[in-house]
């Protein structure tokens, strides 16, 4: 980083602290238990991804992290900020690019420090340029920078790339490494696609039934492929008929 | 200007201007767009709407001045624009017109602040709506001017009279907007909101009045012509001064000149009225696709 913040320096010094603890969460809407005592530990500059069936809890579980919905049960402890990056970019029509990845800084440095985030991402050109005349990918590249401004300890990313065209979102996936690799915030990335998953994570869970019910480690020797088709069968999608 | 445009040659080939160079575009203060389609550029497009408007006037004109009309009927354009050369150069005018309008603006600030700050409140909270709302839209079943004559008890036909007349009008537009256009907003930004620790004076500052405010400026656009009809109305029943008093007093001696005059002017006003606030719609909604500028 060209530019860095005194920020990252200090929490880099700190490696020991997880980035979120969460202890027996559970979580029901009625009586529909989503979450049933879960547990999850997230080190920082840990890259975690979430898998599972539609319904089966995992936006609920980033939403609880989000401290968008209440806890019913169970701890989370997240120390530091946290910060989301959502399926829709949700940019503010009315600002400008750099007020809106400075939303919620103070206003001392905060056009500097959204200038230097809008770089990162390539847009360090458009500061003062309407979201109205972004592309998809480069709306969610802002969403990106607006979510890393803040110098989380935590990144939940909720379908990020879900509606971006195929090749924009391999642009991504090569530019969330990066910047994941640069700031070290420890990140939950909820997803549909296995292959994404595999591609950007440490580590890949898979949630069932409210609970974490797999955990595959990364470690970059075992087998990409054996590992795909494990996590299609334990998500309900037997794909040995498939050709390959 | 339009040589920087490639099209410019082709639809304006004998316009005259000789091939130069202009440099920045910043010169040109109106947009020059090429209407597809219609063959001329948009200055022709400009004179062949207004031949039909100045052929009426011409029209009225001659048969004014041939004696087809009469004078106690319609008077000539031409002596409508002397009796408004003759009372401008009195003063009388110019005094019953800022009559006219210090009511409208006295009027529209105190209904719309009122307006407005209900209209808050409601789209805030759901017990303001529970407490407020429904009798609000029990008294804006009332047409407005059916008022009038309680009015007059309350207030006499002074100043009070008509201020409340206009405020009572321009009260509801805004008060409807307001409300609607804090409800739209869109809650996913306002979840945003609460992801960034906004405070509630930042998120209201920065996501829910912003996005309230392309209706609240419908509102104000409603109001500003609800407030110039409240004033012709009140300014005609009673009044020692503004441009209904003006009218009415011209009829008395059936100054037909000085009656044209003053409807002429209430339309000039409600017009320069309007284009403010479209003038104020399309600085303040620069971001949004349906009134700011195209690039």
């Amino acid at each position: 980083m060209s530019r860095a913040p005194a920020g990252s320096a200090v929490a880099a010094s700190a490696p020991s602290r997880p980035a979120v603890v969460v202890t027996d969460l559970t979580r029901a809407y009625g009586p529909r238990v989503v979450i049933d005592g879960l547990n999850l530990v997230i080190e920082r500059g840990e890259f975690v991804a979430l898998l599972g069936e539609s319904g089966c809890g995992k936006t609920t579980l980033l939403r609880a992290l989000a401290g968008l919905d209440p806890v019913d049960h169970g701890r989370i402890d997240a120390p530091g900020e946290a910060a989301v990056v959502f399926q829709e970019h949700r940019l503010l029509p009315w600002d400008s690019l750099w007020r809106n990845v400075a939303l919620g800084l103070p206003d001392q440095g905060a056009r500097e420090r959204a200038a230097a985030a809008l770089s990162q991402v390539g847009l360090g050109h458009r500061l003062d340029d309407w979201p109205r005349n972004l592309s998809g990918g480069q709306a969610q590249r802002v969403a990106l920078a607006r979510a890393l401004v803040q110098e989380p300890e935590l990144l939940l990313l909720d379908e990020p790339f879900a509606a971006l065209d195929a090749l924009t979102r391999i642009r991504m996936h090569g530019l969330v490494k990066e910047l994941v690799a640069r700031h070290r915030p420890g990140v939950l990335l909820v997803t549909h696609d296995v292959d994404e998953a595999i591609s950007l994570a440490d580590r890949v869970l898979v949630m069932r039934a409210g609970i974490i019910a797999a955990e595959h480690r990364l470690d970059g020797s075992g087998d990409r492929a054996a590992l795909r088709l494990r996590l299609l069968a334990e998500l309900g999608v037997h794909a040995e008929s498939e050709p390959a | 200007m339009t040589t920087l445009d490639p099209l410019a040659s082709l639809s304006l080939p004998g316009a005259g201007v000789p091939p130069r160079r202009v440099l920045p575009k910043a010169v040109s203060p109106s947009p020059s767009r090429h209407t597809a389609g219609s063959g001329l550029g948009p200055y022709r497009l400009f004179v062949v709407s207004w031949l039909a408007p100045v052929a009426l006037v011409v029209v009225w004109e001659v048969l004014a001045r041939a004696g087809w009309i009469s004078p106690q009927v319609l008077p000539a354009p031409s002596k409508v624009l002397t009796t408004a050369w003759k009372l401008t150069l009195n003063g009388s005018l110019l005094l019953d017109l800022g009559t006219s309008l210090l009511r409208a603006a006295v009027g529209f600030a105190i209904g719309g602040g009122i307006g407005f700050a209900l209209g808050t409140l409601v789209g805030f909270s759901r017990l303001a709506e529970a407490a407020i709302d429904r009798s609000v839209q029990m008294i804006r079943a009332i047409p407005f001017l059916a008022l009038l004559p309680l009015v007059i008890v309350w207030f006499g036909v002074g100043e009070s009279q008509k201020i409340f007349l206009v405020a009572l009008g321009v009260a509801f537009p805004i008060y409807i907007n307001t409300v609607l256009g804090i409800r739209q907003v869109d809650p996913k930004l306002v979840e945003l909101g609460r992801v960034r620790n906004l405070g509630p004076i930042q998120l209201i500052r920065r996501i829910i009045l912003p996005g309230a405010l392309p209706s609240i400026l419908t509102g104000v656009r409603y109001a500003l012509a609800t407030a110039w009809l409240a004033l012709v109305v009140a300014e005609t029943i009673g009044a020692q001064s503004g441009l209904g008093f003006l009218a009415m007093d011209a009829r008395e001696f059936l100054r037909t000149d000085v009656i044209v005059l003053a409807i002429v002017l209430y339309a000039l006003i409600g017009i320069a009225a309007d284009s403010i606030a479209r003038h104020l719609e399309r600085s303040l909604l620069a971001w949004h696709p349906n009134y700011g500028d195209r690039r």
